[in-house]
């Protein structure tokens, strides 16, 4: 039995949550199904706009779903569980809060901000280097040391898995690069389950167990991808011929480029 | 640092001397009649034998200004809580708040006094009056710009409303917060005159009418140079409340 079950999820926003200036019903998603296991990093690739964010805040239990059926670890997903965690593309911090009560956060909102809590919190920080910056403000730190300060949020309270909604997009190539070695090291050490929106073929294919394609809105699953390169992974392997092979397949499952069959003589 | 100090300290005092000089010179050369424009010495001379009624007035004046204020604080705040977190209150009410402040305060002024009388309650309800909009508005502003993401977070963490409100709401509305309230104390001040031009026998308003009517133009002038002292101590007030919750807010450049 997979941990997370996505069967024929829909989503249609209709014209009142859409705001005055919507003339009809949206469909965000039509037909979303795949499955993932227990610590699996799944990677939701697909183009700008076509309704993977949608489909995460549908997982997480943001928004309510049209029709079909989300299951994480055997519940049916209606409203938010309170034991995931998010990430998303804007690191989005309290600015009145230094980087440790930021962290902490959730565990005030869980009333479960004790001596463990704050350990776990200095835990984490050192894990991804800002241990000389608990006490520092957001704005006197660097965007991708800021969603470092997010990632920690989200990890905080052990959540069972981890929801990131384009959470390094804004980021410079190679600070990205290094925020996803972090985020596998992470991965490593908590053993959370991921997913992990993006639009970039490469940090898709780099990150994850297995990329889930995405067509245009109104979104369904053009392809599963599964990703069989080996962990711990270094960007070495974005040379390698399994790699390329992985990103041609994610390439023209989102119709970047004609399927390779069509040119084999 | 000691060049700031000269920008800050030096160029403003060499403003003022610069405008000193002027009057002084334009009441000498010209030969303006005190009553009409008294020289500075004559001012300064009704500041100091005046200095005891001045400062009884303006503690008058001080009080309805302070008292109108936190009313307008205690009033304003959790009424832009239900109207920014009420979509019905919203629609019943805000246009209605636009419609109120449209109407200047100064012509319910009469009908103020004739509903509450000639003693502080008509001057607090002025006050209120003229210092309550900013603070709803911005207070309201504030609250309805909370990060999505934020109240998205809180959201999935299962907060209560009541934690949504306090952890993230207000901390994030508190700039918006101190802006309308240093709009308001500045407005409350103008608030506490009008009150007493309309209709009062005590306070600085007061007593620059009664001066402009006796001729005694020195008084009227120290009694001006008084409401603006007051006016800055009051400012200043809300400036040191301001720092007090200074770790609560954002690096200066992003406020007001």
């Amino acid at each position: 039995m997979a941990f997370g079950t996505l069967k024929n999820v829909r989503k249609v926003f209709a014209v009142e949550e859409l705001g005055s200036t919507a003339l009809e019903p949206v469909v965000a998603l039509d037909d979303a199904s795949f499955e993932f296991d227990a610590g699996e990093l799944v990677a939701l690739l697909g183009p700008s706009g076509c309704g993977k964010t949608t489909l995460l805040r549908i997982v997480g239990g943001l928004i309510a779903k049209s029709g079909g059926s989300v299951a994480i670890g055997g519940r049916e997903i209606t409203r938010p569980m309170g034991d995931y965690g998010f990430v998303f593309q804007a690191p989005s911090l309290m600015p009145w809060r230094n980087v440790l009560d930021n962290v902490l956060f959730p565990m005030e909102i869980l009333r479960k901000n004790d001596a463990a809590a704050r350990r776990h919190a200095h835990e984490l920080l050192g894990l991804v280097g800002l241990s000389g910056f608990l006490s520092a403000r957001p704005h006197q730190l660097s965007g991708g040391m800021q969603q470092r300060v997010a990632l920690c949020r989200a990890l905080i309270h052990r959540p069972r898995l981890l929801l990131m909604d384009e959470p390094f997009g804004a980021l410079d190539e190679l600070t990205r690069m290094d925020m996803n070695d972090l985020l596998l090291r992470i991965r490593d050490e908590t053993k959370a389950s991921v997913l992990f929106v993006t639009h970039s073929i490469s940090e898709a294919v780099y990150l994850s167990d297995k990329v889930v394609v995405f067509s245009k809105r109104p979104a369904r699953v053009a392809k599963e991808i599964p990703i069989s390169l080996p962990y711990p992974r270094s960007h070495k392997l974005r040379f390698t011929a399994a790699f390329t092979a992985a990103e041609r397949i994610a390439s023209e499952a989102l119709g970047v480029v004609a399927p390779a069959a069509e040119e084999v003589p | 640092m000691r060049s700031r100090l000269v920008l800050q300290l030096l160029y403003p005092l060499a403003g003022v001397a610069l405008i000193l000089a002027v009057w002084v010179l334009a009441c000498w050369l010209i030969n303006i009649p005190t009553v009409v424009l008294p020289s500075p010495d004559k001012v300064l001379r009704s500041f100091v034998l005046r200095g005891d009624l001045l400062l009884s007035e303006g503690w008058i004046t001080f009080k309805e200004t302070l008292y109108g204020f936190l009313l307008a604080l205690v009033v304003g705040l959790p009424l832009a809580v239900a109207v920014a977190n009420s979509r019905p209150l919203n629609l019943m009410f805000y246009p209605l708040l636009i419609a109120l402040q449209s109407v200047p305060k100064v012509a319910l002024a009469p009908m103020i006094l004739v509903w509450l009388g000639t003693g502080l309650e008509s001057k607090l309800a002025i006050v209120w009056l003229v210092a309550f909009f900013p603070i709803i508005v911005d207070t309201a502003a504030g609250l309805r710009s909370t990060p999505k993401e934020l109240l998205e977070l809180a959201h999935s963490l299962n907060a209560s409303p009541l934690q949504v409100f306090l952890k993230v709401q207000l901390p994030a509305a508190l700039p918006f917060i101190v802006t309308g309230a240093k709009v308001a104390i500045t407005l409350a001040v103008i608030g506490a005159v009008i009150g007493e031009f309309v209709g009062s026998s005590e306070g600085l308003g007061f007593l620059l009418l009664s001066a402009t009517s006796q001729l005694d133009t020195p008084l009227a002038f120290a009694a001006l140079f008084a409401l603006a002292a007051l006016g800055i101590l009051a400012y200043a007030l809300v400036g040191m409340g301001e720092r007090m919750m200074a770790s609560w807010l954002p690096p200066a450049p992003a406020r007001h």
